[in-house]
């Protein structure tokens, strides 16, 4: 919709409603902007700061002499309940968790996609339906037998272990999560590639079909050419998901050295020895969220999209 | 034209070579064997676990699973402290903030996104650095965005000392610390993240509005605020369904959050089910009683989304 420019109605003393109009939307724009801002803003300025300068100084204020010491301090130092190994740990967790989990997901979303959109059969809007669903329970309903079956693969690990003196990374904290996200994050993958591949010319199929290719080829040839931007789409989703998931890192892997950054995190902001050091804690956060930020200034166009195909399914 | 051609070459092949029949039997399997896993571990890990955690919510589960079914016990419990307000159980508590956060963040969001988007929409110059200050936030995880708002809403160091030093001294702002306005700082920290999403979403909508009848409304003499009211808003009716069932279904998981912000309040006053479930299953070792209140759960976002996706999934004509 092109907008809808106010009628300028009577032009009083110099000034025309428009104007006023106008200044009414920018401000009130502005306005918002700040409140969205702020907290970021505040965030951003505490972590340069000393504590000298959070105690006595203004919260708005920015930082009189600006210190990466907090940075440092909360990437190698700082303490997570009572182990004081800052957060780059916690940080290379979450990264060997997210990169499998979003790369295996997203390959199998783009074939069932593929299958449910190309390859018919009867039944596929029921299995559709059914995986589409599964986007939205609430994982309270599945985390305690997925803990259960977390212990059971954990006790099979070990003996295959002590067996062959490999566990096949069964037990494993990241490998455990890393299957949990890929389970879970299957029904946002299928539906992304199922809604991409609707559109895709069948009649490119068939063409190929005739001419002697198999499923994979036709997959590999034709398909995933042609679908950079919902691969994008799909791998920025699942990479802002996973990296932000808080519920399954914290059941699976809440404590330890196996913890993902969410998780430390929030232990750090209430390891409560000592004195509470905001600076460090702010430094703790924007580090944890410097990652899906970076995604977003990169990449915010495929971002919102991929938060529309997964509201909007039409 | 294209399944004679397909016929012609077929044929000779099926009969020339025995293999070829058990070949083309498994290329027509082929797509079901390739979605099968995806399939198979949804049915398990989904449809099965929740099964396991309904048959879980019967038994006497405390701290271990136990798997002897002992009847509608959790759930009678959950139903009596359902009515126990005075002092509030944990349950009662729970529901009743999902009522104010649900119902609160809903509306916000909703008012707050449709308004920023029509404000949006009236040709603004630097609309493209707007919107992605608007849409930040979602990009946050929700522990990032409880850590920020904990800082800044926090009496002693946010913005209640802030406005104190700028001499505004009788400005008083504790909500964080009071056990009966934690639950309204979750709203906020919510809507602060959730509400420029909702934006985008009512903007694509605008934006995809026929310009033919906003200019046949105006030359008829329609008022900028009758448009929007008369026309607009009506028009936009698909968006506002999809952007409620994206909201409710981020309110019933939201989790991370409270526990964030409010570490679940003065007393688990911020807790909403979600943290219910967890604080009885992981820290009260009451297993059944956690298991009873995720079924519950369950239900809830079931009864919104199973009739929109039935709706959804059929109107596709095939």
């Amino acid at each position: 919709m092109s907008a809808v420019a106010t009628p300028a109605r009577q032009v009083t003393g110099g000034i025309s409603a428009r104007t006023v109009n106008r200044i009414v939307i920018y401000g009130l724009l502005a306005l918002f902007a700040l409140f969205y801002l702020m907290p970021l803003f505040v965030m951003l300025v505490t972590s340069f700061k000393t504590m000298d300068e959070i105690q006595n100084g203004n919260m708005l204020a920015l930082p009189q002499a600006p210190t990466f010491e907090p940075w440092i301090k909360a990437w190698s130092e700082v303490c997570s309940g009572l182990t004081c190994v800052g957060m780059k740990g916690y940080f290379w967790n979450s990264i060997k968790m997210v990169v499998p989990a979003v790369i295996i997901s997203t390959l199998l979303g783009a074939l069932n996609g593929y299958v449910l959109t190309k390859w018919r059969f009867r039944g596929a809007t029921l299995v559709f339906a059914l995986m589409l669903f599964a986007c939205f329970i609430p994982f309270q309903s599945v985390l305690l037998p997925m803990a259960t079956i977390l212990g059971r693969f954990g006790r099979f690990g070990a003996t295959l272990q002590n067996a062959t003196g490999f566990s096949f990374g069964l037990g494993n904290s990241t490998v455990n999560l890393v299957f949990v996200h890929v389970v879970y994050g299957l029904g946002f993958t299928t539906l992304f590639f199922r809604n991409y591949y609707e559109a895709f010319p069948t009649e490119l199929i068939k063409a190929a079909q005739v001419d002697g290719a198999s499923f994979f080829q036709i997959f590999r040839r034709i398909m995933l050419p042609n679908s950079l931007p919902i691969i994008v789409v799909t791998v920025i989703y699942q990479f802002t998901n996973i990296w932000n998931d808080f519920l399954f890192a914290s059941a699976y892997a809440g404590s330890g050295d196996v913890m993902p950054m969410t998780v430390a995190l929030n232990n750090v902001v209430n390891t409560s020895t000592g004195v509470i050091e905001y600076n460090v804690n702010m430094a703790a956060a924007m580090i944890a969220a410097l990652p899906t930020l970076l995604v977003y200034v990169v990449a915010g166009r495929y971002f919102v999209r991929g938060l529309m195909a997964g509201a909007v399914k039409g | 034209m294209t399944t004679v051609a397909t016929q012609i070459k077929l044929t000779p092949e099926h009969n020339a070579r025995p293999g070829a029949s058990v070949r083309s039997h498994l290329q027509d399997a082929l797509p079901k064997i390739v979605l099968a896993p995806s399939f198979a571990i949804t049915i398990v890990f989904v449809y099965g676990f929740i099964l396991w955690t309904i048959y879980l919510s019967f038994t006497n589960s405390k701290t271990f699973p136990s798997y002897a079914i002992t009847g509608p016990r959790a759930y009678q419990r959950l139903w009596r402290w359902t009515f126990e307000s005075d002092p509030p159980s944990s349950w009662y508590t729970s529901i009743t903030n999902m009522g104010i956060f649900g119902f609160l963040y809903i509306f916000i969001c909703l008012a707050l996104g449709l308004f920023l988007a029509i404000l949006l929409d009236q040709k603004i110059r630097g609309e493209g650095v707007l919107r992605p200050i608007y849409l930040y936030p979602m990009a946050l995880s929700f522990i990032v965005t409880g850590v920020a708002w904990k800082w800044f809403l926090d009496p002693g160091l946010g913005l209640e000392q802030t406005l104190h030093q700028w001499g505004w001294t009788s400005f008083h702002f504790d909500w964080i610390k009071n056990k009966d306005f934690v639950i309204y700082t979750v709203v906020i920290a919510g809507v602060w993240q959730a509400s420029g999403f909702i934006m985008a979403m009512f903007l694509a909508g605008l934006r995809g509005i026929d310009g033919e009848i906003m200019k046949a409304a105006q030359i008829d003499g329609a008022t900028t605020f009758q448009l929007y009211r008369r026309i607009v808003i009506p028009l936009l009716r698909p968006i506002f369904l999809s952007a409620f069932i994206v909201l409710a279904h981020l309110a019933i998981k939201s989790y991370d959050l409270v526990v964030a912000l409010t570490s679940g309040g003065p007393g688990g006053s911020a807790w909403l089910p979600s943290n219910f479930m967890y604080e009885f299953t992981f820290k009260r070792n009451e297993m059944a009683v956690g298991s009873a209140s995720a079924v519950i759960m369950l239900m809830t976002i079931t009864a919104i989304i199973v009739p929109y996706l039935y709706s959804e999934l059929r109107e596709r004509p095939r």
